[in-house]
């Protein structure tokens, strides 16, 4: 019975795109479901149903069906095999098979680049803790756990390694000394590099087939065209929220209406609904709730132990990636007028999150390695291996940027921690590996090259005469999501794009928009210095608007 | 058209800038000026009937005459309790009370007394609430100067014997403290405790024309705030003022912990919900509007002056703003970039407020400028207008139509004045 209430939740919500192999993929979505505490609260519930006197017995199987429907559990079955199929990689749930290696990454020379890249930041990793002398890791004394405890929503006065000495001295890893492992300049180099073996157009100077930008390699990429069907909800006919919901605006217009559907799509708590509303933008006061629901983030006192847990790894050993991590805030975050005030919020959720192994699954889909340490003195020796950190992830310059904006939606660090660590693992790791994935920094990169150059071949070919391509400026902000380039309210609305879209291609169409804007001053720079200062202050740009030129008015 | 002769006493970018990009002429303070930013010092000379001064019809100028009825601490907090009393009075029922006794919709101002003069009443109220804080401040000076807190009456009496040496001469204004209860539940961000400094421009006070700034900001603490006792001597927790937090170690140059109001909105907005932050807002508005009101009757209303005031609100754990002072001449001093950016942009927009557009100042001028010239301000309140529009009711309401403003009591009264201020 629970199979065949299954089977029915499951082809409604794939719609009948799964008829080719429904069959292995029904027996995934049921193991998945089976080891979820979901299959046991729904058992729990179908034997309360079960047990209701009103209920006949030869009804029975009815019955419990029309109980469990009414209690809600269509839906959260629905939500549940949403995310589960959400979280899969396309090649998965099309029942391509391969080697995890080739489900990672296909091609062969970009799984050599990024694993030259990781062995590069390894390196500068553990060269670093030779320098300083320093461990990757090291178990905090008693008293020092306890006095990191009390310190815990503070850290940002006196940082994670900080210690109270017994005479009462304070002694501290020198921070200065403490460099961000790479930064989008450098990672930009290894994307640059990138060649494909087999395709020998490039070098002929004079021949018309060379690229015109940074990137060489040859990746599918949309046209215009294609994004204008993709992104159809965001036309200039259409109202969006961002743009008609203005103050200036009477909310009858739009304001009014929107914030009433808004209302009863919260209510729904139905995933697919959720996403579909934010096509055209969150509402600000239900965004938090939104963004929680398409990402299935919904707190349970499980996950609230979990998080303790975290904590609890955090203070007991102290991680050179704890340093580059406060490191990276204070470089960023702490000196930005728009997040300073949640600098602490920040190591809150950055410094677990670099225990959490969980992290650890989105690698089944990501190019990129975890990097393997050695306990000390057993170095090669595959059973000492460790990942390092634990979750696998080694931050870079800015990195605690994909975290900032999303302080203003979540109060609850819990909350705000699992709403990032699921953003995460479906849409940042893409940002900073070398990958052939559409939705990967490579593709975007060069999505953003081919749209430039289609729109506005004029500009494009000016600014890489002046020694200015477009890429070198545009790369951090593509690296970062935008976060701390632009207002946090507008950074607010470019994600609910990438949210209810699924996609990172909203961000190189808002850096074409960019450029198209201040093309007029583009035109005039003569330097790299001079191109960079038209476009170093982003701060007054209105995302939406610019979007639905790049996209619509030609 | 002549230029126009400007004279100030300061010697700030943001008005010496201003000024001169628009052509205007720098004049001294004792020549024929049309525009005169002064210090709050010098406007006593001005006015003062030895002075032998008089203004002339194209003159004016930054502070009416006894703005400190405002502006001080103390005289503010005489002003609004006489306010209430006299609408109690009337049986207004903006000055309806609730059960505990307190003021339902003027509750705005933290408890205060003055002292020496109150120190019985006070002393009555502490035994009441032996567990509270009380922060006291000297009445003529700003930037957090003379500030502390106090927990115990026997800090009270120790300051008392130190002070004074002298109990034969009457306290001046230097010596008169005003002892406020200290709002200990302070809404927090990011664990960080802030306060809101708003700027609002008034250009008369009969009828009452008031506008309120958007561009706004937090000042947040630097230390992280702590409301254990043992605290009490840090001042860097509980004081949010820059000039305070400057002197802090964690300092930041770049944003001098100043955070925008639209910041605050988004933040409240998207965490609490757009009714509860829609009414904080509301609440705020409200506030300034009666607080100016309390002292409408006794500022003197002369029409060469304006005045833009620095208004300190701290907002609580419950969302209710608290008004905490008002400044008479709110720093003009750029501590970042885009600090000073906004504040050339305010020194602009007052002006365009308050010169009729293209002119020389005239102070036969309605005072009505048009909307594309208010830049960030927004309209808040004009009594004119407020007036006009409570006659159009008090005619519908013969002709029998029913009168929105009243429906649904005191509430929704209070909405209705609140439309108009929009």
């Amino acid at each position: 019975m629970l199979r065949a209430f299954l089977v029915e939740s499951i082809l409604d919500s794939k719609m009948g795109s799964v008829e080719q192999q429904p069959d292995n993929l029904l027996v995934n979505v049921l193991q998945f479901l089976r080891s979820s505490t979901l299959f046991n609260d729904l058992l729990i519930s179908a034997q309360e149903e079960a047990q209701k006197t009103s209920l006949r017995i030869s009804e029975l199987k009815k019955g419990v069906q029309n109980g469990l429907g009414s209690a809600g559990w269509d839906r959260k079955l629905r939500n549940a095999i949403y995310h589960f199929l959400q979280s899969q990689p396309k090649s998965m749930t099309n029942g391509i098979l391969g080697s995890p290696e080739q489900l990672k990454e296909p091609l062969t020379y970009v799984r050599k680049a990024q694993l030259a890249w990781e062995k590069k930041i390894l390196k500068s990793l553990n060269s670093m803790c030779t320098e300083l002398t320093i461990p990757l890791a090291r178990r905090r004394p008693e008293r020092e756990q306890k006095d990191m405890m009390v310190r815990w929503t503070e850290l940002g006065v006196d940082g994670p390694a900080f210690m109270r000495g017994s005479s009462g001295i304070c002694r501290g890893i020198d921070l200065s000394q403490i460099r961000p492992v790479y930064a989008p300049k450098d990672f930009l180099e290894v994307v640059v590099s990138l060649q494909n073996p087999n395709c020998n157009s490039c070098g002929n100077v004079g021949s018309f087939d060379v690229p015109w930008g940074l990137i060489q390699v040859p990746m599918k990429v949309k046209t215009l065209n294609e994004l204008r069907l993709q992104y159809s909800d965001m036309a200039i006919t259409q109202c969006q929220t961002g743009v008609d919901d203005l103050s200036d605006i009477p909310a009858e217009l739009f304001d009014n209406e929107r914030t009433k559907l808004g209302r009863k799509v919260l209510s729904s708590k139905h995933a697919p609904i959720s996403r579909e509303f934010s096509k055209k933008g969150c509402p600000v006061s239900m965004r938090a709730e939104l963004w929680s629901q398409i990402l299935g983030v919904e707190l349970d006192q499980v996950d609230h132990l979990y998080y303790e847990q975290l904590k609890a790894y955090v203070l007991q050993h102290d991680l050179l990636v704890d340093n580059l991590l406060y490191k990276d805030v204070k470089l960023t975050a702490t000196n930005d007028d728009q997040y300073f005030v949640f600098e602490d919020f920040l190591y809150q959720v950055l410094l677990p999150f670099s225990r959490d192994t969980v992290v650890l699954k989105h690698f089944t889909q990501n190019s990129a390695t975890p990097p393997k340490s050695y306990i000390r003195g057993k170095l090669g020796v595959e059973e000492f291996a460790v990942t390092y950190p634990p979750n696998g992830v080694i931050p870079f310059h800015g990195f605690a940027m994909y975290v900032a904006p999303m302080c203003y939606l979540y109060d609850d660090v819990v909350q705000l921690y699992f709403v990032f660590r699921k953003m995460y693992m479906h849409f940042f790791f893409r940002l900073h590996s070398v990958s052939s994935h559409p939705q990967g920094i490579v593709s975007l990169s060069l999505l953003f090259e081919h749209l430039l150059q289609a729109e506005e071949p004029e500009l494009f070919y000016h600014l890489k005469q002046v020694g200015c391509q477009p890429l070198k400026i545009a790369f951090k902000w593509l690296m970062r999501a935008f976060s701390g380039f632009l207002a946090s309210d507008q950074v607010l609305l470019l994600w609910d794009r990438v949210l209810a879209y699924d996609s990172l291609e909203i961000l190189p169409v808002l850096a074409v928009a960019i450029f198209s804007f201040r093309k007029t001053n583009l035109m005039r720079v003569t330097t790299f210095n001079a191109a960079e200062a038209v476009l170093a202050d982003l701060f007054t740009l209105q995302v939406l608007p610019l979007l639905q030129l790049a996209l619509f008015s030609k | 058209m002549s230029r126009i002769k400007f004279a100030t006493d300061f010697d700030k970018s943001v008005l010496l800038n201003n000024f001169e990009n628009r052509g205007w002429i720098q004049v001294g303070a004792e020549d024929d000026w049309n525009f005169y930013w002064a210090g709050v010092h010098n406007i006593r000379n001005v006015f003062s009937v030895d002075s032998g001064f008089r203004l002339q019809d194209d003159q004016v100028i930054n502070h009416f005459p006894n703005h400190v009825e405002l502006t001080r601490k103390d005289l503010m907090v005489k002003n609004i309790k006489r306010y209430r009393k006299d609408l109690e009075k009337e049986g207004n029922p903006l000055a309806e009370k609730d059960e505990s006794g307190r003021f339902a919709h003027l509750d705005f101002i933290p408890q205060t007394f003055m002292l020496p003069a109150d120190y019985n009443l006070f002393v009555e109220e502490f035994r009441k609430n032996p567990n509270t804080t009380w922060i006291m401040k000297p009445c003529g000076k700003a930037r957090g100067i003379g500030i502390f807190l106090v927990n115990k009456l026997s800090q009270l009496k120790k300051w008392s014997r130190d002070g004074k040496g002298n109990s034969f001469t009457p306290p001046t204004a230097k010596e008169t403290y005003v002892i406020s209860k200290y709002i200990d539940n302070p809404l927090l961000i990011g664990g960080k405790k802030f306060d809101l400094r708003l700027y609002v421009l008034v250009t008369s006070f009969r009828p009452l024309k008031v506008y309120m700034y958007r561009l706004g900001f937090c000042r947040f603490c630097t230390v992280k705030y702590n409301a254990s006792l043992n605290e009490l001597d840090n001042m860097f927790v509980h004081l949010t003022n820059v000039s305070i937090q400057k002197q802090g170690d964690d300092y930041n140059a770049i944003h001098g912990g100043k955070w925008t109001v639209q910041n605050l909105r988004l933040f409240l907005e998207s965490t609490r919900g757009k009714d509860v932050s829609d009414k904080l807002f509301d609440d705020i508005n409200w506030l300034t509007v009666h607080s100016l009101k309390a002292v409408a009757g006794v500022i003197s209303n002369d029409r060469h002056c304006f005045e833009c005031y620095g208004y300190d609100i701290i907002i609580d754990d419950n969302l209710k703003p608290w008004l905490i002072e008002v400044n008479a001449s709110p720093s003009l001093s750029a501590t970042t970039s885009s600090d000073r950016i906004m504040k050339y942009r305010l020194i602009s927009d007052v002006v365009n407020i308050v010169i009729p557009p293209g002119d020389i100042p005239d102070v036969r001028w309605n005072k009505v400028p048009d909307k594309e010239n208010y830049g960030h301000f927004d309209l808040l309140y004009d009594e004119e207008l407020a007036n006009a529009d409570q006659a159009g009711q008090d005619l519908r309401a013969k002709a029998g139509l029913p009168n929105p403003a009243l429906r649904g009591g005191i509430r929704e009264q209070r909405k209705g004045s609140q439309a108009t201020w929009k």
